[in-house]
């Protein structure tokens, strides 16, 4: 069904970005605008979401080229719940953004990238056709450099180089990926190419071609052994942006694995068994990293990678619960994930650093504020009956079925050692006597009362949004497990995007 | 720099290129030519001008900051990305007049959207390097 509604958000972002623009250096009238505008995106986004969510598959053709020829949007449960949560996670970062972001880097354009930002994460969800996917990535690379060298400290300029580096080789593989594919195939649309594939008499090229795929969305989702720059770039740029480069940005590369991974290159025995190694890899080195770290934003930079691991082990073990298990914990890892760089900024706000060891004493300070961090926190360690449980228990059983042993061992290690450098954060940073009152920089206690909302409630609206995945599991298991039919099983998607016609 | 056949000669150049870069903005729906090749000969016009007469008097010239261009570039190419869909069409649908205008042609969307780029690649080209230029003559 053609459906002018699927890039709606997409359109919402683009236009508040330009109207921002125009209110150059105005930053109270871009404040207004980047929050109502995210308002607006998340109702539209709802509205999609609940459009598709009865197993509709919506697209759409830009500029009215039928598929295959023109570029399509489609719009089907996984895309569309992407959507929901991106615009969720986006409208947190909006609001934090207007306290917890500088002057000088608002003067300097802060909104109007961040929702350019925006737009190409809500593109990449939404689109159909695999350059198209990559056009949409080069929109996200290009404005997480401006975000993260606004401000050109000499820190972030460093974190930075390592960041575009990697990011450069990854869409040059991605790229050539796509190169490779079109030669073979004639073809660079998403559902033509599923029914391409298999046609194709050179295997042995499709799964080299599959492999470039890999590596490009691997370094950008920060899989063993290409994750390293994840760590060493993003403790460097504001919170907001550290929120929503953890949150959102290496997710993007996980969807992109799922969706080429489920469509077109439907895994073999060699490739399950790579990703599941790769998965078990990344979970220990991403849990190991996170061990020694006292740095508060470091530590969650590893904790990322450790939990991207858990994802791509239910691609790699690639049955439908386990695929659940992936999707519902992706679901979670986004709401969490930014809620956790969100906490960071309030932490920095309260006491001016974010080293464990300079840190203390929140909890007898701020009682009440601890008491709203502690269920974030227990919601990523996954304490029953807080989100991050329920994802486990599906990737565990499949694990055991398929007799996945290193790949359950790694997510027992990978659990528990998250539990036991969140409970050592924990113990650092809100229950240790508080440290000499002259190296307390508090910020947040001289600030009137409506900043300390606009600090607080992006992380109130993640948490209860966590909260409700936790206790309405249920329904979230209902709607991955909706999600996980769609990828396994194709047809309807290719359907609906050539209308049948073959 | 002060030569003054840089000087003389810009003086005929710079309207000659501007009216050059819209014969290219004109003709780049069918044939090579387009909203961005336009909107980089613009902007050596004005590039050549504050070559021969010093930067400062280049944007005396231009009157506006350059920056200003960018939002109302991606303004008009964003309206004219959107307007299909108040017809019922996709986005980014061409709509055309059904009767063609002297001189210019066909118009239709695709137009503003060509001329929307023209303005966004004057305004960031200009915005680049007239920060360049007067970091340099700061200094």
């Amino acid at each position: 069904m053609i459906d002018n509604q699927i890039i709606a958000t997409v359109i919402v972002h683009l236009f508040i970005a330009i109207v921002q623009l125009m209110f150059w250096r105005k930053s109270t009238a871009q404040r207004f605008l980047s929050v109502g505008g995210s308002i607006l995106a998340l109702i539209l986004a709802f509205k999609l979401f609940f459009k598709v969510y009865d197993g509709e598959i919506l697209t759409m053709n830009a500029a009215n080229w039928k598929a295959p020829f023109g570029i399509v949007f489609v719009a089907d449960l996984f895309s569309s719940t992407l959507v929901l949560l991106t615009s969720i996670a986006g409208l947190a970062v909006s609001i934090f953004s207007c306290v917890g972001v500088g002057r000088q880097r608002i003067l300097y354009g802060y909104f109007p990238i961040f929702h350019f930002l925006m737009m190409g994460l809500n593109g990449a969800f939404l689109t159909g056709d695999i350059f198209n996917l990559y056009v949409w990535f080069e929109v996200i690379i290009i404005s997480s450099f401006v975000l993260m060298t606004l401000g050109g400290r000499k820190s972030q300029l460093e974190g930075a180089v390592k960041y575009m580096a990697m990011n450069i080789l990854a869409s040059t593989f991605f790229l050539t990926g796509i190169g490779i594919l079109y030669g073979i195939s004639g073809s660079l649309n998403m559902a033509d190419l599923a029914m391409r594939i298999p046609k194709i008499q050179n295997q042995a090229l499709v799964e080299i071609t599959a492999t470039f795929f890999l590596i490009g969305f691997g370094i950008k989702s920060a899989v063993f052994p290409l994750y390293f720059w994840l760590p060493s770039s993003y403790h460097t740029p504001p919170s907001a942006v550290a929120a929503t480069f953890g949150g959102l940005l290496t997710k993007v590369g996980i969807y992109a694995l799922f969706r080429v991974f489920s469509l077109l290159f439907i895994p073999n025995h060699f490739t399950k068994e790579l990703l599941v190694i790769l998965a078990v890899l990344t979970v220990l080195t991403g849990a190991f990293g996170a061990l020694i770290k006292t740095n508060i934003r470091r530590l969650f930079s590893y904790l990322i990678v450790c939990h991207i691991g858990f994802m791509i082990g239910g691609l790699g073990l690639y049955s439908k619960w386990a695929l659940l298990g992936a999707i519902f914990y992706l679901i979670h890892d986004i709401m969490v994930k930014t809620n956790l760089f969100l906490m960071a900024g309030v932490i920095r706000q309260l006491r001016g650093t974010m080293d464990m060891n300079k840190l203390g004493g929140l909890y007898a300070q701020y009682p009440k504020i601890s008491l709203l961090f502690a269920i974030v926190l227990f919601s990523l360690v996954g304490i029953p009956p807080l989100s991050g449980f329920w994802p486990k228990i599906y990737l565990f059983k499949d694990a055991f079925q398929l007799e996945k042993y290193a790949f359950a061992g790694a997510l027992i290690i990978g659990s528990f050692i998250t539990l036991y450098v969140i409970a050592k954060m924990w113990a650092q940073v809100f229950w240790k006597d508080a440290p000499q009152p002259e190296i307390i920089e508090d910020k947040f206690a001289k600030m009137i009362g409506y900043r300390k909302t606009m600090l607080l409630l992006p992380v109130i609206i993640l948490a209860s949004a966590s909260l409700y995945i936790g206790f309405n599991a249920e329904a979230i298991i209902h709607l991955a497990d909706r999600i996980a039919t769609q990828l396994l099983d194709t047809s309807p998607y290719i359907n609906a995007v050539l209308g049948g016609q073959n | 720099m002060n030569s003054t056949i840089l000087q003389t000669a810009t003086r005929y150049l710079l309207p000659i290129l501007l009216l050059f870069s819209v014969f290219l903005l004109l003709r780049g729906h069918y044939y090579p030519g387009g909203g961005f090749v336009g909107g980089l000969v613009a902007s050596i016009a004005f590039v050549l001008h504050s070559f021969a007469f010093g930067t400062q008097n280049t944007m005396k010239l231009i009157q506006y900051k350059p920056l200003s261009l960018i939002p109302i570039g991606l303004g008009v190419a964003a309206v004219s990305m959107f307007l299909p869909t108040f017809f019922g069409y996709p986005v980014m649908t061409g709509l055309w007049l059904e009767e063609k205008i002297p001189v210019i042609g066909m118009i239709g969307t695709a137009l503003f959207f060509d001329l929307g780029v023209y303005f966004v690649v004057i305004g960031v080209v200009l915005t680049i390097l007239f920060t360049i230029a007067l970091n340099k003559e700061e200094e």
